[in-house]
């Protein structure tokens, strides 16, 4: 039973859709408060969606000070997987475990839309059962999405395929149409799109499965 | 010797400079109110007190002038778990699960900082749900502005959206819907009112009742500050004066605006909801107008026991605050739980864990033994609990005992006039097809700006004739279960007819909630209206009681709860009646998808219920959006027939109903004809599909802009079969045309290609708010 | 000793700034014209403790890059405030 660890942090609120998502999907979900120090037995980790401290200072400036941080970098660098949604992309940028940062959408208004994502690369633990260039609808919810980097980090991802994830019609801006990018290894992937709310064609897609089975499948990365 | 065997406690009352004689004037009381304290108390009111009742008897706390005819609305049932009285009203939607449902206004407020206006409003709603115990988990906003061609209405519009975003997205509930009016009377009177909905399972429903001698008052949030000091009997109870309205009120009312900090209500509700899932609440309630001494009186009065209360252990923000201050204060996110002292270092670690604020402000105490062998719930002000008692007031005379205004009411002297101008009859008619693309808006820019989906429960989100929710959230029992949620108004039917025009209204709510498969539950209401001290407006006010009353006891309706908003007038000009009406339905078995709008190819296109109105004119125009865009404000309205709505209702909601418990059905598409008539809503489904469809004859243009409630439009892929389920059912239908083509054809009056009515409702509202 | 500091984050040259580019453009319709180059930032003010003005503005300055910037978008300087 894969057992995948959702941290909190205070302000944090899709910790219960990221949960009930894995679980749909067989793993077994535990909540990890932002103070602790240890991840359990966890097998993977999910940074969840919300305004983590409010998105005070910076969407995730703060959040990538809590102490569970330290476990999860470690946890990362280990090869262990690691999945950023959201807010929980913003925190991984802030705490340098994936390049790059995320600024205020182009139209300066959050967005809360459907859009159709294309798999730029399988090699990450979120997209390994996907095909390059299969389209995904799965919603954004942000309000600073939009995904930036300087040149030679640029040609860093392009060259290592770290580019997991573009949106077919960029709604907020994002460079190249970045949706989502990965760590070399492939182990640490963050997204501003919600997978967790495109399980059920009840609420409108299901194309998030795909994804989030990627990464509850997912094992360990050994160097 | 007086009653309560003393003087007034006496206090130096720092920083306010009018002799006692008008004190009480400049904090809102009229003299003969301050003969009614006197005769409470049996002796001269300090300042500290005269503070007291200056915000408990504001019209915004104490509902003065409107207590009187709101007893007039049915507010029992069957499944009414709370009624009017609490944080919210909640009723047993079945599987042991409660919902929680509460409508306010936050119009001046947002007239003068919208961002903050509407953020606090959203604030101020959300705790008053979780203030029952229930997990929030929607909001809708129903908002109200003048013209958008005014750049001070645009302003406050993108205001007033951002702040609701900014609050409702940070703090973590979805807002699944809302309206948008735009008309001039609300060009100085910006309306922002804001629903919430949370569930519970029914044991962790909470009230807001002190009780246990000895128990603790513990403050709970942010630390007090000076905001909205005054502000309520200042702000709320007063009209904006200024000759242009605007400009003038700007920088004397501006310091009583709050903050919102949605991060700190999010942590506040974490928290609360613990407390409470860990049994250790005894009562809670929240704080809103009139803060400290408002949450305080009203638990001692509803539990009838007395309250200390030491205004020295009220955590402050500001230096140097005076206790009409802190206890006056309406500083945001923070709650008042009362709680057994052996449970208080329990409580502190909860509260410790989500680095939320927590101060025991109060001790329950026994109500005082007076010389004549009565006993009074009094709330003592103390500075320290120990120490001098700074004010002493029964608490029920804050909380309960308001005087109650009968204020004279006066039906319009020119009403008839205006209702004689009926622009049914006018001539030329004009281009029906022109008027119709000029009614469409989609309000996308708006909700695009929400967070609709979070929880995971959002089956048909804003934009439609009704949110529909799955009934589940974190610690609920499990439920097949569905929630519906509308909001609706009409002012142009009101300023004709409030009675009436109140009733259809409360129709249309439901009509909505048939259209995703709901059978109506219970009803809020947000009543905004004008000065109150205008006889007219009171006839209105009345006369829009008395039509809500109708309607719900037509309709088998309790109203749970409400909220009234006066005196949004400027210049000496009242806005229309607004009334506001939330509607909360519930779906049996939610497993499938409504149809929605979504006709196809090959469909037929039927008109169910009765096919013209009840009442003089077979097709009335008076009140409808057509004919106010033509600044034709006057004529009859339909009448409110509700025998007729009724098996029309059920009839519609069965059919959807049985789609979203997962059975098959020739249906595939419902909407219900509301604001723009039926022209408005068969271009709004060809719009959400790209199909056009063919209408053979309709009555002229009167047929395409009538509005009255009781008409859906269904389409169907076997129309005998729909056509016999419905007679069956004693509805009448009739069948319009065939879903086809790129084309939408409304008998000979009407021939626009669906990419026109797409683009000029999507584009509609950015244009006029020039973004485009 | 208690200095006060000031504490101006920009977002580095060649990084979109949306918002600057939002306000300087409606600049002209409320009657400003001649204004170009408007960049949005963040001012914080505070005080902190050390030995002398350089201790504290070195302090302020590791505080500024660690947390109050992104290095990876934002340039940060601290300065001390002279008003106070």
């Amino acid at each position: 039973m894969t057992r995948i660890g959702v941290v909190v942090f205070p302000g944090s609120n899709c910790e219960f859709d990221a949960a009930h998502a894995v679980e749909e999907l067989g793993a077994t979900a535990e909540f990890i408060f932002h103070t602790s120090t240890s991840l359990g037995d966890a097998d993977g980790v999910i940074l969840p969606g919300g305004f983590a401290h409010g998105d005070y200072l910076r969407p995730g400036a703060l959040a990538r000070f809590s102490p569970v941080m330290t476990a999860v970098a470690a946890f990362a660098a280990a090869g262990g997987p690691v999945l950023g949604i959201c807010n929980g992309f913003q925190v991984l940028t802030e705490a340098g475990l994936l390049p790059g940062a995320l600024q205020k959408n182009r139209g300066l208004t959050f967005l809360c839309q459907s859009t159709t994502l294309v798999v730029s690369s399988t090699h990450s633990v979120l997209t390994s059962a996907s095909r390059v260039g299969t389209e995904l609808v799965v919603p954004i919810n942000h309000f600073s999405g939009a995904y930036t980097c300087d040149d030679d980090v640029y040609a860093s991802l392009v060259g290592h395929d770290q580019i997991v994830l573009r949106y077919r019609d960029n709604p907020n801006g994002s460079r190249d149409d970045i949706a989502g990018v990965a760590n070399e290894r492939g182990n640490v992937v963050g997204l501003m799109p919600h997978p967790e709310r495109a399980m059920s064609t009840l609420l409108g897609s299901a194309d998030g499965r795909v994804l989030l089975e990627s990464f509850v499948g997912a094992r360990a990365m050994a160097h | 010797m007086s009653r309560f065997e003393g003087r007034a406690p006496a206090i130096s009352f720092i920083g306010v400079s009018s002799p006692l004689e008008t004190l009480h004037r400049s904090l809102g009381l009229t003299d003969s109110e301050l003969d009614d304290i006197r005769r409470v108390l049996s002796r001269e009111p300090n300042p500290l007190e005269l503070a007291l009742y200056g915000v408990m008897w504001s019209e915004h706390c104490s509902y003065k002038s409107s207590r009187l005819h709101l007893r007039r609305l049915p507010s029992t049932g069957d499944h009414v778990l709370v009624g009017p009285g609490e944080g919210a009203g909640v009723i047993d939607a079945g599987d042991g699960i409660g919902v929680a449902i509460r409508i306010e206004s936050h119009n001046h407020p947002s007239a003068i900082e919208p961002y903050q206006g509407a953020a606090t409003g959203v604030g101020g709603i959300l705790r008053d749900v979780f203030s029952m115990g229930a997990r929030p988990l929607a909001v809708m906003d129903p908002l109200f502005f003048g013209e958008l061609d005014d750049a001070r209405t645009r302003w406050l519009v993108e205001g007033v959206v951002s702040g609701i975003s900014g609050y409702g997205n940070s703090v973590g509930v979805p807002t699944i819907g809302g309206e948008l009016t735009f008309d001039e009377c609300y060009s100085a009177n910006p309306l922002v009112n804001v629903l919430a909905v949370g569930a519970l399972p029914t044991d962790r429903l909470a009230l807001g009742v002190a009780s246990g001698i000895g128990n603790f008052a513990v403050l709970l949030g942010s630390s007090t500050g000076r905001d909205g000091i005054g502000g309520v009997s200042v702000l709320a109870s007063a009209g904006f004066s200024g000759d242009d309205g605007a400009a003038s009120i700007d920088d004397a009312k501006r310091p009583s605006v709050q903050v919102g900090d949605p991060y700190e209500e999010k942590r506040l509700i974490e928290a609360c909801l613990e407390l409470l899932d860990r049994g250790y609440v005894v009562g809670i309630q929240d704080l809103g107008g009139a803060g400290l001494v408002c949450a305080t009186s009203e638990t001692a009065a509803k539990g009838r026991v007395g309250m200390d209360v030491d205004v020295t252990a009220v955590p402050q923000r500001e230096r140097g605050m005076q206790p009409f201050e802190i206890m006056t204060s309406e500083s945001q996110e923070r709650m008042l739980a009362i709680i057994t002292p052996e449970n208080f270092d329990a409580v502190a670690a909860v509260c410790d864990k989500w680095e939320v604020r927590a101060s025991v402000v109060g001790h329950v105490v026994e109500p005082t033994l007076l010389a004549d062998g009565s006993r009074v719930a009094m709330l003592r002000v103390r500075n320290g609990f120990d120490g001098e008692v700074l004010a002493e007031v029964p608490a029920s005379s804050l909380a309960d005992d308001a005087p109650l205004y009968d204020r004279p009411r006066q039906r319009p002297a020119d009403l008839d006039v205006v209702l004689a101008d009926d622009p049914t009859t006018d001539e030329p008619v004009g281009d029906a097809a022109a008027d119709l693309l000029d009614l469409l808006m989609s309000p996308e820019w708006v909700y695009r700006q929400y967070d609709s989906q979070l929880f995971l429960n959002t089956v048909v989100g804003p934009g439609r004739d009704a949110a529909l929710l799955r009934l589940a959230g974190p610690g609920l029992p499990s439920s097949e279960r569905g929630i519906a949620l509308s909001t609706d108004s009409n002012p142009r039917w009101c300023a004709l007819d409030p009675r009436d025009g109140t009733a259809m209204t409360v129709a249309e709510g439901v009509a909505n909630l048939a259209c995703v498969g709901a059978t109506a539950k219970a009803v809020v209401n947000c009543l905004n209206f004008g000065n109150p001290e205008h006889p007219e407006v009171m006839w209105q006010l009345s006369e829009s009681v008395d039509g809500m009353a109708t309607a719900c006891r037509g309709l088998g309706l309790p109203v749970i709860g409400g909220n009234v908003s006066l005196y949004n007038e400027s210049g000496g000009r009242d806005i229309d009646p607004t009334p506001v009406v939330g509607l909360l339905g519930v779906v049996e078995s939610l497993v499938a998808t409504p149809p929605g709008w979504n006709w196809r190819e090959g469909d037929a296109v039927v008109l169910v219920g009765h096919r013209e109105a009840a009442g003089a004119q077979p097709f009335p125009l008076a009140g409808s959006r057509w004919a106010t865009k033509r600044g034709r404000r006057g004529g009859q309205l339909a009448a409110f027939d509700v025998a007729r709505l009724i098996s029309t209702f059920r009839f519609v909601s069965g059919e959807v109903a049985a789609i979203c418990a997962g059975a098959t059905s020739d249906v595939t598409a419902v909407h219900d004809v509301s604001g723009g008539g039926l022209a408005t809503a068969i271009a709004e489904m060809a719009s959400a599909t790209g199909l056009g469809v063919h209408v053979a004859k309709l009555e002229g243009h009167g047929e395409l802009f009538a509005e009255f409630p009781g008409r859906f439009i269904v389409a169907t892929s076997h129309t005998e079969a729909f056509v016999a389920r419905a007679l069956a059912a004693g509805v009448p239908v009739t069948i319009l045309g065939t879903v086809g083509g790129k084309t939408v054809h409304l008998g000979e009056l009407v021939s626009v290609t669906v990419a026109d009515i797409s683009a000029r409702r999507a584009g509609a509202l950015e244009e006029a708010l020039l973004l485009a | 000793m208690n200095y006060s500091v000031v504490v101006e984050v920009t977002l580095r040259p060649g990084i979109a700034d949306p918002e600057g580019a939002t306000i300087e453009r409606a600049l002209p319709a409320l009657g400003f014209h001649g204004v170009s180059a408007m960049r949005a930032g963040k001012l914080f003010r505070f005080d902190i403790e050390a030995d002398g003005p350089a201790a504290a503005l070195s302090g302020a300055q590791a505080l500024a890059e660690r947390l109050l910037s992104n290095p990876v978008i934002e340039d940060a300087t601290a300065r001390l405030d002279e008003e106070h």
